[in-house]
């Protein structure tokens, strides 16, 4: 028997950093089903997504439409693969799906989409869309008198979007304290680094004075991202929340670490077993 | 160059118009007129509909939304001059439950904000009415403002419902008829003083339904919109040169009603012009035009629209004759067809 398509839900009592190396261990599966995919995307914000399902975000997996649940909103759609990991993980999708992953007829396309996933609350793929949504969710819940948050997962290439400042804006207008948002900082977009491709920084200076809580953190440091997503949840300021994430492409599997980096990271087909070995060599729960 | 097959009327002497930047209100001298139709037939319907929010990008009062604004300000959302996000938090509204109308000039809506509104509310499908003002050629301030392409681009896109009003009596009906249709709508709106025409019709809109508004033996005019209110006129002035002309008013531009077009265009011995306030790429004619085709039928057709180029500032009443899209212009164009 083939263990490593197991990827049945553990329970509630599993550490976080084990949800993590679980996620990871997901997204590499459906990585060696396509032979490719933005593998280095999915390492480098297992963490996050871990912390987001299995400590932060309120949800039910048998529902994933339960008016209650907190809405996560993958706005850089390409890291669908990432989410589609983390959503297998929860419960939210089949673990017997994993291995159709960007096949016909799956319902886990490449890129997120809306009405193809369950628990995948926008369409991505066209970048420095979620936000703006995002604010249209929080100000909907606001009316709503609804206690539920809307958390968003953007790329910091995605910056480069006017949009994306013109949501900003917009965000701390209308005090959207049930708003978070979270910028994965990994340095890397289609044409090199995203600092050098267009230069973003000081971020943390930018946001701030755009008016939102800001913390920035490193995004693979466990303990860091729990305390992150607590301090968002339960700053008293009236603003919304951004948590700047500095990421590692690859996180995890250290030769894809030490590859040179690349937004889309090649790698060949013996090569993924070598990385699900490697990350189990460095599980840590 | 021009693909066009209008004829523009011969200029008459007359006194140099004003070019009037973002008029309130395209009425003709005299004519009567109903005022800010969309924004008093939201108030009304959301009395009814509490899910409905107003949203705009800084355009609430050259949309008649500040009407809706005044009598719903907490049900009001400034979104600031910024049509992606309005687009976008439009589509968060609706899922969760709104029934957002936006509002916003139709170039902005249909050019600035397209990826926006194609991804975030067509392509999820999402409850949200988008009305916008400054249709095709109703301003005289240039193209920035010009949106002679609007509904070909939201044509074009899956999911969307296209509805091009013809005037107040009209636009009092299409608003509740968006909200109960669940999905996203287009409608090409008509601020400030709106003329009053249809209601002299016996006419009530219907979704997806094209409406016969008169019958005449030698010309059927297929128009939408403001061609509509002029198409009557020219069938009025033909009369008198015992010139049959029918008018079949289709006012939802997508579903397209291809049976009433169908059995109308089929009726022999009528010349066929599609009549539109909108580039002749994509908009009505050619919706029309391949109707016909694919169903084998082919009058004598013709097109009356806007010019594949860049329009011209000015005057609206001057462009309007310029580019043939004016009651004397259109007169002129079938009777020479003729």
């Amino acid at each position: 028997m083939d263990t490593r398509h197991d990827a049945t839900p553990l329970g509630h009592n599993v550490p976080i950093a084990e949800r993590a190396y679980r996620i990871r261990r997901n997204a590499l599966l459906m990585g060696e089903v396509q032979g490719q995919g933005y593998i280095g995307q999915a390492l480098d914000i297992a963490d996050v997504l871990a912390v987001s399902y299995f400590h932060a975000m309120r949800y039910r997996p048998e529902d994933p439409h339960w008016e209650e649940r907190d809405r996560f909103l993958l706005s850089n759609g390409h890291y669908a693969i990432a989410l589609y990991a983390a959503l297998i993980e929860a419960g939210i999708v089949p673990a017997e799906e994993l291995e159709t992953y960007g096949s016909d007829d799956s319902r886990l396309p490449m890129s997120g989409m809306a009405a193809y996933t369950p628990g995948m609350e926008m369409s991505g793929g066209s970048l420095g869309l979620g936000l703006g949504i995002a604010v249209g969710i929080g100000l909907g819940l606001k009316r709503k008198n609804s206690a539920s948050r809307v958390y968003t997962l953007c790329s910091d290439g995605e910056l480069d979007e006017g949009s994306v400042w013109e949501a900003i804006m917009s965000a701390a207008h209308y005090k959207l304290d049930n708003l978070i948002a979270i910028v994965d900082v990994n340095n890397q977009q289609a044409d090199g680094p995203s600092t050098q491709v267009m230069a973003f920084e000081p971020l943390v200076d930018k946001l701030e004075a755009f008016g939102w809580f800001v913390q920035r953190i490193d995004g693979n440091d466990m303990d860091a991202v729990v305390a992150a997503f607590d301090v968002a949840r339960s700053h008293p300021e009236p603003k919304p929340r951004m948590i700047v994430c500095d990421t590692k492409m690859g996180k995890g599997v250290p030769f894809l670490e030490a590859r040179e980096k690349n937004h889309f990271i090649r790698i060949d087909a013996h090569e993924w077993q070598q990385a699900l070995d490697a990350l189990d060599a460095g599980r840590t729960a | 160059m021009s693909t066009v097959t209008t004829t523009g009327a011969a200029p008459a002497a007359k006194p140099r118009l004003k070019t009037s930047a973002m008029i309130a209100s395209i009425a003709a001298e005299g004519q009567r007129t109903r005022p800010a139709p969309f924004g008093h037939a939201l108030v009304e319907l959301a009395k009814q509909r509490p899910e409905i929010v107003g949203m705009t990008a800084d355009l609430g009062k050259y949309t008649d939304l500040h009407i809706f604004a005044q009598a719903h300000p907490d049900r009001f959302y400034q979104m600031g001059m910024a049509e992606q996000l309005l687009m976008g938090a439009a589509s968060g509204m609706a899922h969760e439950g709104m029934m957002p109308f936006v509002t916003t000039y139709a170039v902005f809506a249909s050019r600035r904000a397209y990826d926006f509104v194609h991804q975030t509310i067509a392509e999820e499908n999402r409850n949200v009415k988008i009305a916008c003002a400054l249709p095709g050629l109703t301003s005289g301030y240039g193209p920035s403002h010009q949106a002679a392409e609007d509904l070909a681009l939201m044509r074009a896109m899956p999911n969307m419902v296209v509805i091009d009003p013809c005037d107040a009596h009209e636009i009092e009906q299409v608003v509740p008829a968006m909200a109960a249709h669940n999905g996203p709508v287009y409608m090409r709106l008509l601020r400030g003083n709106v003329p009053l025409v249809l209601d002299e019709y016996d006419y009530k809109f219907e979704l997806g339904k094209a409406k016969l508004l008169r019958d005449g033996a030698e010309v059927l005019v297929i128009s939408s919109g403001i061609m509509t209110m002029r198409a009557l006129e020219v069938a009025q002035r033909l009369e008198a040169d015992k010139i049959g002309v029918a008018v079949l008013h289709v006012p939802t531009i997508k579903p397209l009603d291809t049976v009433a077009i169908l059995r109308e265009a089929g009726r022999t011995g009528r010349m066929v012009v599609v009549a539109e306030n909108h580039t002749v790429i994509g908009g009505l004619g050619e919706a029309v035009a391949g109707t016909l085709l694919r169903a084998g039928v082919a009058p004598v057709f013709r097109q009356i629209g806007l010019p594949d180029e860049f329009l011209k500032a000015g005057a609206l009443p001057t462009l309007h004759d310029l580019y043939g899209i004016s009651t004397d212009a259109m007169t002129a164009s079938i009777k020479g067809w003729l």
